[in-house]
Order: C-alpha cells, then structure tokens, then sequence
C-alpha cells in the first residue's frame, strides 16, 4: 500500500515503513536508546531527502520513549531527580552542538565531521563494551572471581567533588558536576550528528556511575523524550522538514515495537544486554567506517536544494 | 479527456493562421493532482501539422521532438575521491538551474532528425541540453564528468528520460506523445516544448505547460508546515508522545 508524503514529496510503501519502525522501536525499548542512528540511515536509503528523514525520525523517538518511560515508571525504574540534572546538562550541551554544527557546515568539512565522530564514537564505545562483557563471560567460564557487585562506599574519586546530591533510585550519592559534564557532552554529539544519545547515556551511566540497569534504561528514556521533543518542534520552525504522515507510520510502528522491546528487556540477563548492545554499536560503526573506506561503486552523488516557490 | 483534448487540438489546428507549416499543440490535462494514493502520472500531448494551401508540398516526413522540462532547482554533484585511506566528497559542480524533470520524446532517433551542431544550438536531446554551457560552469574540461554523472544519477531515477519512439504518428498530420511522470517527480511547473522538423531543419516550435500539484490533504499540510510552523511542529511532538501513552494503556497487563 502507498501513500504519499506531503513535506517529503514521494510516495512510500506504508507497510515497509512499519515494518522498519517496528524493527528499530524493539531495539530502541530494549535497550533505552532512542534508535535514531538506525533509522536516519534507513530512511535515506529509501530515498527520503535527509533533512526530512532527521527531522521526522524524531517523532518516533519521542513515541516510544514515552511508551518506555510510563512503563519503566510502573516498575519505579525512572530516577527523575537524576534526569532532571541530565535533561538541563543536555539543553547545554544541545546549544553548544548546534552552534559547533552551523560553524562546520560554513566551512564546508560538516560531512567529514559527522562520519569520522560515527565511526569513532561507535566503534570505541561499543569495543570497549565487548571487550568488557567477553572478559565477564570468560572469567565466569572459568568459576574464577566475577567483577563483585557495587559495595557501599566505593566509588570512583570524583564522584565525590563538591555539590553532591543523593539519587535514591539509581542508589547514588554523587556530585552533580560530573553527572552534569556528562549529559552536556551527550547534548553536544546529540546535536552535531542529530542522534539522540542514547547510546553514549547508557554505556556511561552502567559503567561510570554504575548505575543499576533498569533504572538506566528508564531514565536515560526520560531524558531522550524530553530532547526530542524539543527538537522536533524547532525542526518544524527552523527547516520546514518534519512530515507528519511520516511521522505517524514511524510512530506507529514505533510504538509496538518499543512495547515488545521493554518486555523483552526486562527478562534479559545483564552480561548478555551488555554484550548485545556491544554487538549492535561496533556493527554500526565498522559499517559507517566501511563506507569512509570501500572504494564506492558510483563516486558520484546528487544533492538537490529547491528554491522555494 | 483525452478524446476532449484531441479534439481541442484538431479544432484550434483549423482556426489557426496559415503560415507554411504551423503546428498546434494540446495536452490531456494541464493539472495534474497529488492525491494521498499518487504513484505517478502521465501526460499526453497530442499535436497537429498545419499546412495552408500555397505551401509547396515537402519530399521527406516530419519528425517531431517533445522535450519536457520540471521545475529548476539547485543541484550539486559531489565527487568521492581517495584521500590516503578513506573515500571523501572532494570535488563538487553546482548547477544552478536544472531541471528536476527531464523527458524527451522524438518520432525516431535523434541523430536521424539533426545533426549534432542543430541539436546543440536547438538543445534537442538530453545530452544537448546538459551539455549546454550555461547549464553549468564551464571549468575546462573538468565540467564533463560532472555534466555525465548527473545525467546517470537522475535517469537511475527515471527523472531524466529519452525515448526515441515516444512520439507517433497516427496520420501524417497528426501525433502523440505519452509523457511518463515518476512518483518522485516534484511537483511544481512543467514545461513543454515541441519542435517540428524536416530534414534536419527546424520548421517550427510550440511551447505549452502543465503543472503538478499537491491537492487537498496534501497541499493544506503543507501550507500548515510553512505557514503555521510552530504549532505545526507542536501538535506533531504531542501526537506523538499521545500515541506513546495510548501504546502503553493498551499493553497494560501487569
């Protein structure tokens, strides 16, 4: 079945894109991310002009994160005094990304900047994650002595610099300086490569703060849901490009998917989550680095922009 | 309507002045819709040869070229290029004013009907109009594979399109021509030209247009996106986090 977008301008098959929302929104509710790096490149490669595929991608993202944050609420998974120190970080760090975006795209190298972050981001981040999930699993193989559980007490040294605050749910008692440095780091990237952030909230809040991973997912969702709606409104006033229709198939689709995702989350055992995520960022990056790297079948490539009538 | 339409075209073809060889032009519809289920469309354009009573009668056959130009946009095509070990856009082209659309349908092969320093100056075929120097800048040379890889690009699109068939004859004065619009072809104002010819010189040039346009649903969401962005953008963002919140009443089991 087609149907016409009106802002992008072509038809599209209504089932495949469902189908698409749903693939990405089970992935984004397991793990409490947004999915905003797998849909963007699906999008385009259906032929959707890129701003409007960033633009309204955003949409989804804000759907199924609030699916995930009401029922990771019902459990009391979401610590709100911890995304409330994220989300005002996060508006920071967005201000100075899209200030950063605007200064690369006037000097012409904004293409380079984005794919050469991709492929450093992902592939760091999600090496790191695998080699510490494997190096668990091969010690557990071996009965020896698994990474113990948080003690009372021991932290890392600068979670104990001035202004501490106590975050109940995530069983933290931290200073807001770091916490704050790294949400604004995560607003930044954000903006500059129009993802979410999820992927860098997670990994950080599990391996730096430690904290536990149902209360991870639930509140880093709270703080994507908040971004993306922000961004999706100055989409709409800044470059016209949010397609509504798009937008409620992704939606949609989105939705269910991100449903099943969660349930299936809960049930999932923590070294296994780690690696898979692990799996899933390192695949993202070595694909985005093999596109910097295979010599391509067409160099050439088209870029339209319309002047509007 | 296309029967309306060839015989509008007929109709005017007898009221036309006679100056030798006059040709008249008419098309199937100079609206075409975008409706919420459109895939694409086609447009026929029907013509007449007009001959009055003193113009000696010509040896060879007509032939006949329609070309049909979409709305102009801005085009850059960037080139990827070996930079140590990675692909980069090194190189771009702009050209300022190509059109989206390009379809040109003649009554037989181009190279039968002119020959090649006509069609350049009449820009009769798809190579002649992008190979023409204003269509972009002129950079010694180093314009061409730019010039070649955009036509490459837009025809993998069925945006730039050439049949040498497209165009019959159902009597000697009389043609069509079925001028296919792909899904993705923008909408906007399309312009025809139709140039008759007789052994490889130009007898005469008509041009009409049509134009391709969003209706209804289509056209108010986005005349709400341009004029009422803001709220456009907010009702969007509440839809959203709306169907989220209804997502999960309905899973709510535990």
């Amino acid at each position: 079945m087609q149907v016409y977008l009106p802002i992008a301008e072509m038809p599209v098959s209504v089932l495949l894109i469902l189908a698409m929302a749903a693939g990405v929104g089970f992935i984004s509710g397991l793990f409490g991310i947004g999915g905003g790096f797998l849909m963007t490149p699906l999008l385009i490669f259906l032929g959707i002009p890129p701003a409007v595929a960033v633009a309204t991608q955003t949409a989804q993202i804000a759907a199924s994160s609030t699916t995930t944050v009401i029922a990771a609420n019902r459990r009391r998974a979401v610590d709100y005094r911890l995304a409330s120190v994220l989300i005002l970080g996060g508006f920071v760090g967005t201000a100075l990304g899209v200030w950063l975006f605007a200064t690369a795209r006037r000097a012409g190298q904004l293409d380079l900047v984005i794919v050469v972050s991709y492929v450093t981001l992902f592939t760091v981040v999600g090496s790191m994650m695998l080699f510490e999930s494997v190096r668990d699993f091969w010690r557990r193989r071996r009965g020896g002595p698994v990474r113990p559980p948080r003690r009372a007490g021991e932290h890392a040294a600068w979670l104990g610099w001035p202004l501490k605050m106590r975050f109940a749910r995530s069983k933290l008692y931290a200073s807001v300086i770091p916490i704050g440095a790294l949400a604004m780091f995560v607003g930044f990237v954000g903006a500059l490569l129009g993802i979410g952030g999820g992927f860098i909230m997670v990994p950080a809040l599990l391996y730096l703060f430690r904290v536990p991973i149902g209360v991870v997912v639930g509140t880093s969702q709270l703080q994507i849901l908040c971004t993306t709606a922000v961004a999706l409104v100055l989409h709409a006033i800044a470059n016209e490009a949010v397609d509504i229709v798009l937008a409620l198939i992704l939606v949609v689709g989105g939705v269910f998917g991100a449903q099943f995702g969660a349930r299936a989350g809960r049930n999932m055992r923590a070294e296994f989550f780690r690696f898979a995520l692990a799996l899933l960022l390192l695949g993202v990056g070595l694909r985005f680095g093999a596109e910097l790297v295979v010599p391509p079948d067409e160099p050439f490539s088209l870029a339209a922009s319309e002047p509007r009538s | 309507m296309i029967r309306v339409a060839l015989a509008a075209a007929l109709l005017a073809a007898a009221a036309a002045p006679a100056t030798a060889e006059s040709l008249v032009v008419s098309l199937s519809s100079d609206r075409v819709a975008i409706t919420s289920n459109y895939t694409g469309s086609s447009v026929v354009v029907f013509g007449a040869i007009e001959r009055d009573a003193q113009t000696v009668p010509r040896a060879g056959d007509y032939a006949v070229v329609v070309t049909v130009r979409g709305p102009p946009q801005s085009v850059v095509v960037r080139q990827k290029e070996p930079f140590g070990p990675v692909w980069l856009n090194r190189e771009a082209q702009r050209f300022p004013a190509a059109p989206a659309y390009i379809g040109v349908f003649a009554s037989g092969p181009l190279a039968a009907i002119a020959d090649e320093p006509v069609r350049k100056r009449l820009r009769l075929g798809l190579q002649a109009i992008v190979d023409a120097p204003d269509f972009t800048n002129d950079r010694a040379g180093r314009d061409k594979p730019f010039r070649e890889a955009l036509v490459r690009l837009k025809d993998r699109d069925r945006l730039y399109i050439t049949n040498e068939a497209g165009v019959t004859f159902l009597t000697p004065a009389l043609f069509r021509a079925s001028v296919p619009l792909p899904a993705i072809a923008p909408p906007g104002g399309y312009e025809v030209e139709v140039m008759l010819m007789l052994d490889g010189v130009a007898l005469s040039r008509v041009g009409t247009h049509f134009r391709l346009f969003k209706m209804g649903f289509e056209e108010q969401v986005g005349a709400i996106a341009r004029n009422w962005s803001a709220a456009y953008g907010i009702v969007t963002a509440a839809c959203a986090v709306l169907l989220g919140w209804f997502a999960s009443v309905i899973f709510r089991r535990d």
